[in-house]
């Protein structure tokens, strides 16, 4: 992926993808613009209390009339009709409703729709085998006998079986001979045969347990399930992951509510540790206990190898946590490596181009973008990133070194007047030194 | 009313009248006052069949929201419910009637279930002992809502996951049973083609009920000479790329639910002069989106590059129309120009409307993360390195951008490379993992089992010759003008829709090989008429296709659907149905897993 800039042009110019801007920007642009303005010059010279000749919308923004407008409406006023239609009339001036409270359901309904019912409810599948099938299970329709049995005998065994499981309602009736029975039973016996569908489901419940301690031993059950040997490590290390976060919530609460130490007295936590992917927690030790030994549970060393996290994700995270704490010789240290002759090289494994990035939206002063803007090999993500973040002495150092005149002339205009940065350009351009290529 | 139903090739007005009328007859065998609860899902949808004057002109005084407890107080006869089906919503039916305070006047009870009555939800009452508390339970059948004059939605949102993943069909009954009102009401569809499994249940649904139905012989003139039934899983490339079209940007961007949609306040605060911008509104703005507004009709198929141009056009007719009071002489002509006032200040209020959103998405697609993640679909959908860890999705991940964008980008990987090499799968896995959480482990699931991201088997990538037969991938595409159905993605050409287009010229003989790589059987199926009955279509005279997307569509396939109607010697003219309008963004949501 790392195309050079020439490839790129040449890749964007085969014409073989379709960027997408608008093709002549900005004529474009002048033409929203000009409608716009058409559009407001027009305002003045119609008299116009309402904007909407298309619709009428109440101050909530439904449309007047609509179904969930008049909810609110009727539910929010207890006169009479009478009323209700006064208020209907005189709907134009929307303000009169801004009062009213918008009610609010207490219920979030959309939690139910997940197609699935409550464990209360869930069917077991015994007591579905041994039903008759006239009773409760005929299809959820009122419709003629006949037309629903031709619907129900669509399922397979296996679906059937699968509708079951998740409580829902289906016909049993078609399966009448033995040797269907038989299918039915052998289906419904692998489905529960421990199989990594079941696991998951099992493992699926505990989103729906709040308490901390009781979701980690929850978890904890589910270590060791038939999951596939990928997943299986991923279940390990959830539980893991919680069962540490319990043991740092607990400590660093403590710390925060004593008030003795510092990085939290200065840095309020917002919020707790607890539930949190693992790499929020990397940030947060990052953040709050950096410098701890590797022996401890907040150590970002421990959560490291404890979680095999890799050294781009790490140095990424690290790099964030230190740059918001405007510590940069903690981001220093991260990118420098010793030699065994003891010569210090700057490394970063994610590329200096997006060190930079993440430096700068942690608002780094220039010095430092500087630095590591010097860092980045390729000459014109070099040349772009100083340009946007305004490393004049980058830009110039490298025209220079580049040999080229004319994009340095043409650098003075974007310098402020009588700097130093056009004094230094200034000297550079009347240099008899320099062999310029233009 | 609704005028715009009828302006298409199918009088969908026709539909929304049935369904009234039936809404009406409920009403009324409920004498008296009445207030309805209503299962809040249900709000949207019935808003696009009646509004409130409808019910009020049958005595309903009071609407609530469901919810749990005792009811608001409300003065009238009849309480009725118009709910979904479901169990959760009995047990809060039932705490609300236990709770009625039996010191007040009796009331009523009634409940209407949308679109099935269920045995199971009615022993759920009964088990709670509210059973016998209702006089009328019945059911609505609103399987097919009509949006717009060529767009149908069931509006069900589980209905993908439903049918994919759970193996539940019961939205495909709901399917089977709108298309069965569609026939009662447009004549029977001679022809039924579909491609994938759920399709073929559709269809074997509708024989059969069909068959049932013999008693009856139906004797209107068809309407429809084709019914297409397309899976999902056919074709589950197209609604994970970002849709181009004007509509399709609005609904990425902001959502479009019901035929409407919510914007930021700001650009539309009225600009009067010497407000000095104080006042800004801070509710949302919400506007509706159909085909009743003449400028939306012409704008929201094309592409967003081809919008700005039509927009000042349009700002400049307008203009010259309200300059035209100066050249007014007599009283006659300014009599004219004051009769066509309204017209105009509709037509510009619709412009400064479009004008702003314009701008809205603008900003959006202009921004440097837009062309960038484009760029990689463009990559994708073309064939281009598919197989390995791609930079910009570990970017997104690394800079904690939105799940579902992220899970957008590694299902359009998968799906552009038949499924991801397994050391790249799991590597995307680990990633996403430890960044957004391991519960999303259930999500990864859900989305394998789907087919949006799996391993590769055998090594073999099938997709190249897929987009090659098909032609997905279309490199001189004409935004302004396009001559092609790849427009709406700027590139990419829709397969479900291609799949449409190829079925009525020359014919699906001629993809055989595709078809047998795509899943689920392609079939044909012919419903006799009557001799009477059967249609003789005269020269140049289009035909009339129902295509009907199981599992969701998107608003770039409607567009291009409407392209390839729209072309003077395209020879069919498309009526779209679904069971819900979606877009790759509501569609990965709709298989998160989350708490219940």
């Amino acid at each position: 992926m790392n195309r050079t800039k020439g490839d790129e042009e040449e890749y964007w110019n085969s014409s073989k993808f379709k960027a997408f801007t608008f093709d002549d920007e900005d004529d474009e642009l002048s033409q929203l613009k000009e409608s716009k303005r058409a559009v407001n010059s027009l305002r003045d010279f119609v008299d116009d209390d309402d904007d909407d000749d298309l619709e009428r919308v109440s101050w909530s923004g439904e449309p007047v009339g609509s179904i969930s407008w008049s909810i609110k409406e009727t539910a929010g006023n207890s006169g009479s009709t009478h009323e209700g239609r006064e208020q209907l009339k005189s709907r134009n001036s929307f303000s009169s409703y801004a009062q009213l409270p918008k009610p609010t359901s207490t219920y979030s309904l959309s939690s139910f729709f997940r197609g699935r019912t409550r464990p209360g409810s869930f069917q077991s599948l015994s007591d579905a085998l041994s039903d008759t099938p006239a009773k409760s299970y005929a299809p959820e329709l009122g419709r003629p006998k006949g037309e629903y049995r031709d619907y129900s005998n669509d399922w397979s065994p296996s679906d059937t079986v699968r509708r079951l499981r998740k409580g829902k309602v289906c016909s049993l009736e078609r399966f009448r001979s033995l040797q269907d029975k038989l299918q039915l039973l052998e289906e419904a016996v692998s489905m529960h045969d421990g199989n990594v569908i079941t696991a998951l489901s099992h493992y699926r419940e505990h989103l729906n347990i709040q308490d901390p301690d009781k979701r980690k031993e929850f978890l904890k059950t589910c270590v060791g399930l038939p999951f596939s040997a990928e997943d299986s490590a991923h279940i390990q290390d959830h539980y893991m992951l919680l069962e540490r976060q319990i043991i740092i919530e607990a400590i660093d609460r403590h710390l925060e509510s004593a008030g003795q130490t510092e990085i939290f007295r200065k840095h309020p936590r917002k919020a707790s540790i607890l539930n949190m992917p693992l790499v929020t927690t990397l940030f947060y030790s990052c953040f709050y206990h950096y410098t701890e030994a590797e022996g401890t549970f907040s150590s970002p060393v421990n959560l490291k190898k404890t979680f095999k996290i890799p050294d781009k994700q790490y140095v990424l995270t690290a790099l964030a946590a230190r740059a918001k704490l405007r510590a940069w010789n903690d981001v220093d240290a991260l990118f420098t490596t010793k030699n065994w002759l003891g010569y210090t090289k700057k490394r970063a494994p994610i590329g200096f181009h997006r060190v930079v990035e993440i430096l700068h939206k942690n608002n780094a002063p220039v010095q430092i973008l500087q630095e590591y803007v010097n860092l980045v090999e390729d000459v014109d993500t070099k040349l772009n990133l100083a340009t946007k973040f305004k490393c004049h002495d980058v830009v110039i150092d490298t025209y220079r070194d580049l040999k080229d005149r004319q994009q340095l002339l043409a650098y003075r205009s974007k310098v402020d007047k009588g700097s130093a940065e056009e004094e230094k350009i200034d000297a550079l351009l009347s240099s008899s030194q320099i062999r310029w290529k233009n | 009313m609704a005028a715009h139903l009828s302006y298409g090739r199918v009088n969908l007005n026709v539909l929304r009248e049935a369904v009234r009328r039936e809404l009406r007859e409920f009403l009324d065998k409920c004498a008296g006052s009445k207030a309805i609860v209503w299962d809040e899902y249900l709000t949207g949808p019935f808003g696009l069949i009646a509004q409130y004057s409808l019910l009020k002109e049958h005595e309903v005084e009071k609407m609530f929201t469901l919810k749990g407890n005792r009811l608001p107080a409300a003065d009238v006869k009849n309480i009725i419910f118009f709910v979904r089906p479901r169990l959760e919503l009995m047990d809060i039916i039932a705490e609300n009637v236990l709770s009625e305070d039996r010191r007040g006047p009796t009331r009523d009870f009634h409940i209407l279930f949308v679109p099935r009555r269920s045995l199971l939800c009615e022993q759920r009452l009964k088990d709670l002992g509210v059973l016998g508390s209702f006089i009328h339970r019945e059911e609505y059948s609103l399987d097919l809502i009509p949006f717009d004059g060529d767009l149908l939605s069931m509006e069900s949102e589980g209905a993908f996951k439903e049918c994919y993943l759970e193996g539940d069909q019961t939205s495909l009954y709901h399917a089977a049973k709108g298309l069965m009102t569609l026939q009662a009401l447009y004549g029977t569809i001679p022809q039924i083609f579909g491609k994938g499994e759920c399709a073929r249940q559709v269809a074997n649904m509708m024989i059969r009920m069909k068959r049932e139905f013999t008693g009856s012989q139906n004797s209107i003139f068809p309407v429809f000479d084709n019914l297409l039934l397309l899976d999902r899983n056919v074709d589950l490339l197209t609604p994970l790329a970002t849709q181009l079209t004007y509509e399709g940007l609005i609904d990425e961007i902001y959502g479009i639910q019901n035929s409407y949609v919510k914007l930021p306040p700001e650009k539309f605060a009225p600009k009067k002069q010497g407000d000095g911008g104080k006042d800004l509104p801070t509710e949302a703005k919400k506007l509706q989106l159909n085909s009743a507004e003449e400028l939306y009709a012409e704008i929201r198929d094309k592409n967003f590059n081809a919008v700005g141009s039509v927009l000042s056009k349009k700002a400049k007719i307008i203009s010259a129309a309200f300059e035209e009071r100066h050249n007014a002489k007599t009283v006659g002509e300014i009599k004219q120009f004051v009769s066509q006032l309204p017209h105009m200040q509709a037509a510009r209020g619709s412009l400064a409307n479009h004008t702003s959103i314009a701008e809205l998405i603008k900003d959006v697609t202009t921004s440097e993360d837009f062309f960038d993640k484009l760029t990689v679909e463009q990559e994708f959908m073309s064939g281009i390195d598919t197989d390995k860890v791609n930079n910009y999705i570990e970017d997104c991940i690394a800079q904690k951008h939105s799940l579902s964008k992220v899970l957008r980008l590694v299902c359009l990987q998968s799906v552009c490379n038949s499924g991801l090499k397994q050391k790249v799968l799991d590597y995307y896995k680990r990633e996403i993992l430890q960044t957004y959480g391991y519960e999303h482990i259930l999500t990864l699931h859900n989305l394998e089992k789907a087919g949006l991201l799996k391993p590769q088997t055998g090594g073999k990538n099938n997709y190249p010759t897929i987009r090659k037969t098909l032609r997905l991938w279309m490199d001189d595409v004409n935004e302004q003008n396009p001559t092609d159905i790849s427009y709406v993605y700027s590139g990419y050409a829709p397969l479900s829709v291609r799949l449409a287009q190829l079925l009525s010229r020359p014919g699906w003989r001629s993809i055989e090989e595709v078809l047998r790589i795509l899943p689920g059987p392609h079939f044909e199926e012919r419903q006799p008429l009557p001799t009477g009955l059967q249609k003789k279509r005269q020269p140049g005279e289009n035909r009339v296709t129902l295509i009907f997307f199981l599992g969701g569509v998107t608003f770039a396939e409607i567009a291009a659907l409407r392209f390839l109607s729209q072309l003077e010697d395209g020879g069919t003219e498309y009526v779209i149905a679904t069971t819900k309008l979606m877009n790759g963004t509501s569609w990965i949501e709709a298989l998160m897993e989350k708490p219940f």
